[in-house]
């Protein structure tokens, strides 16, 4: 075989490989709602689910989901912003600062369901939330930390560094320079950060098995201290768990949890998309 | 020269916010070093209280208080080594198409696209490998679709987003002097790629499949509803891979909920998960070794990932 037709082999093997991967990213995405669609109705959102979940709909699981990614933000946005605040513009190259760094990696490398055991033992069990939105949420919280912190690091370091000189020229002390001058810029970037972590905690089983999730709880939590239903646990009762269970019902299940992530994802993508375009540096 | 009462206010002020801001920095160190020690709180006892023998043993039966590891470690070693041999090389060619064939519009196109299949929830590809895929393999004729070759594909579909952006990642760092100079020398393109790209991107390469191998090794949830769940050590003879087996990941998320709080049952649930931790732990900082220089960037897409 000549150069130049292990090259043409080798193109047309490599966009093959390539086609391979990427068109079942189109066939689940096409597939899910295609199967899903039909079950999709006015009742399907705003109804509990009845008679052993085969019939009704997902409200609570969905109001569920909502509460937690909420408690999810609460308790990861301010830490993962300060963190990356002190990664980007206070921390010396210095063994401290890589240890940081190194927790950070591992941080997310940890297994869902590591962060679940923690969850149990350190939130459900040794403070005593009992299985709670509070336990779950701290839990998923310090699981989407390492993505807050990495993706608002990166956001706050492309902000050009003659925005402080100036700033620190003009009087301004580092806090306030950080403050009116760089968040502003990186605000954009962070925001993307967030809502991507925060898309990723929406989905997430594992850490919700043993600290939140309940299997079936037609009622809506009264405070953070309640259990909750998920609809990603909610998913993987009623394809496993219920016999019977209607495939309808479980694909829209399906759908409505990829509606809401992939949501997320899209406006997180739009904004920086935005941002790109009209950043002025 | 004096400091007005207003300056010193903004100054005590300040002083505060860079004191929170110090936490939140090293709060990363005290968070996995809480993780760690509650695990080995919860989970130290049964190291104590089951024998090391029993550990080691090739029975988990925990209801005849039975807890042989051996079946859990081969179950996670098959699905993961099965998702690597399957993910790393569709992974790598991807990115280089990505990062060396495919022009700028598809890259703009595809890109965000891996995106999306790195956010597709694993309990719903979990659940399309129950109602799709797992019907398929059984097909194709083992006795049951609910197999580790089953759970090593819809793995290896996980794992492809990390391996693909952290490989393109370490394209792109090439130097285009490097692809300039071998085209000029009169190399095609696929040589250039094979001899001079690929190597110079050798330890980027290393990581992204180490990182791979990372995020198999610790998912749960769609494994759990396509090995099928038997805590059994599969043979040789029947297929190693189209039998069922049962992941270390699927047995905590599978037997927490109904084991009594403080019981050796218990206890050897957590165990398992220090042995993940360990696991884990021992990847990425070894990843992270890799990276010359240390930290930066490479480190911080690893995180988002």
């Amino acid at each position: 075989m000549t150069r130049q037709q292990s090259q043409k082999v080798a193109t047309v093997l490599v966009t093959a490989v390539a086609i391979i991967v990427i068109l079942p990213i189109f066939l689940v995405l096409v597939y899910i709602f295609a199967q899903g669609w039909s079950a999709l109705s006015w009742e399907f959102f705003t109804q509990p689910p009845r008679n052993g979940m085969t019939e009704g709909g997902l409200l609570p699981a969905i109001l569920g989901t909502l509460f937690l990614t909420l408690g999810t933000a609460v308790a990861s946005i301010p830490l993962g912003i300060g963190a990356a605040i002190y990664l980007a513009e206070y921390a010396p190259n210095n063994r401290l600062t890589r240890l940081i760094r190194l927790a950070i990696v591992n941080l997310a490398g940890i297994p869902s369901i590591v962060y679940g055991l923690f969850g149990l033992g350190a939130f459900v069990l040794f403070l005593n939330f009992g299985t709670s939105i509070l336990a779950g949420s701290l839990t998923l919280g310090l699981m989407t930390l390492p993505v807050i912190i990495s993706t608002a690091e990166e956001a706050i370091l492309s902000v050009p560094s003659e925005f402080r000189i100036v700033s620190l020229s003009l009087g301004a002390t580092r806090w306030q320079t950080i403050r009116n001058q760089v968040l502003p810029h990186a605000l954009p970037g962070i925001l993307t950060g967030i809502i991507l972590g925060l898309s990723r905690a929406a989905g997430e089983t594992a850490p919700i098995l043993f600290t939140v999730a309940a299997f079936y709880l037609p009622e809506l939590p009264k405070s953070i201290f309640d259990q909750t239903m998920a609809l990603p646990y909610h998913l993987y009762v009623i394809s496993t768990q219920v016999p019977g269970m209607p495939l309808q019902i479980q694909y829209g299940t399906a759908l409505v949890l990829l509606l809401i992530v992939l949501t997320l994802t899209l406006v997180a993508t739009v904004v920086r998309t935005i941002m790109r375009r009209r950043r002025q540096w | 020269m004096t400091t007005s009462k207003a300056e010193n206010g903004r100054n005590l002020k300040e002083a505060i916010i860079e004191g929170l801001i110090w936490f939140s920095g090293i709060s990363a160190i005290l968070i996995i070093a809480l993780i760690f020690i509650f695990l080995l709180k919860e989970g130290a006892p049964a190291f104590v209280n089951v024998p090391i023998s029993s550990l080691l043993g090739r029975r988990w039966y925990p209801i005849e208080d039975l807890f042989g590891l051996l079946p859990l470690l081969i179950g996670s070693l098959l699905v993961t080594v099965g998702a690597v041999v399957i993910a790393v090389p569709l992974g790598l060619i991807t990115a280089v198409y990505l990062g060396e064939f495919a022009p700028t519009w598809q890259r703009e196109l595809l890109k965000p696209l891996i995106e999306v299949l790195a956010g597709i929830p694993s309990i719903v590809l979990g659940f399309l490998g129950w109602v799709v895929l797992a019907p398929l393999v059984q097909n194709m004729g083992a006795s049951t679709g609910l197999t580790a070759f089953t759970g090593a594909l819809i793995l290896a579909y996980m794992s492809l987003p990390t391996i693909i952006s952290i490989t393109e990642d370490a394209l792109y760092a090439v130097p285009n002097e490097y692809r300039d100079g071998a085209l000029a020398i009169g190399a095609t393109q696929w040589q250039t790629i094979w001899r001079v790209v690929l190597p110079a991107a050798r330890s980027g390469i290393v990581i992204a499949v180490m990182l791979g191998i990372g995020r198999a090794i610790g998912e749960t949830m769609a494994v759990m509803m396509v090995t099928g769940n038997a805590a059994n050590i599969p043979s040789w003879r029947t297929g190693l891979f189209f039998q069922p087996v049962r992941t270390m990941t699927a047995t905590i998320a599978a037997e927490m909920g109904e084991v009594a709080q403080g019981s050796v049952h218990y206890s050897v649930l957590f165990g398992i998960g220090i042995v993940l931790f360990l696991i884990t732990f021992a990847i990425n900082s070894l990843a992270t070794r890799f990276v010359s220089g240390g930290d930066g960037r490479a480190t911080r897409r690893r995180a988002q990932l």
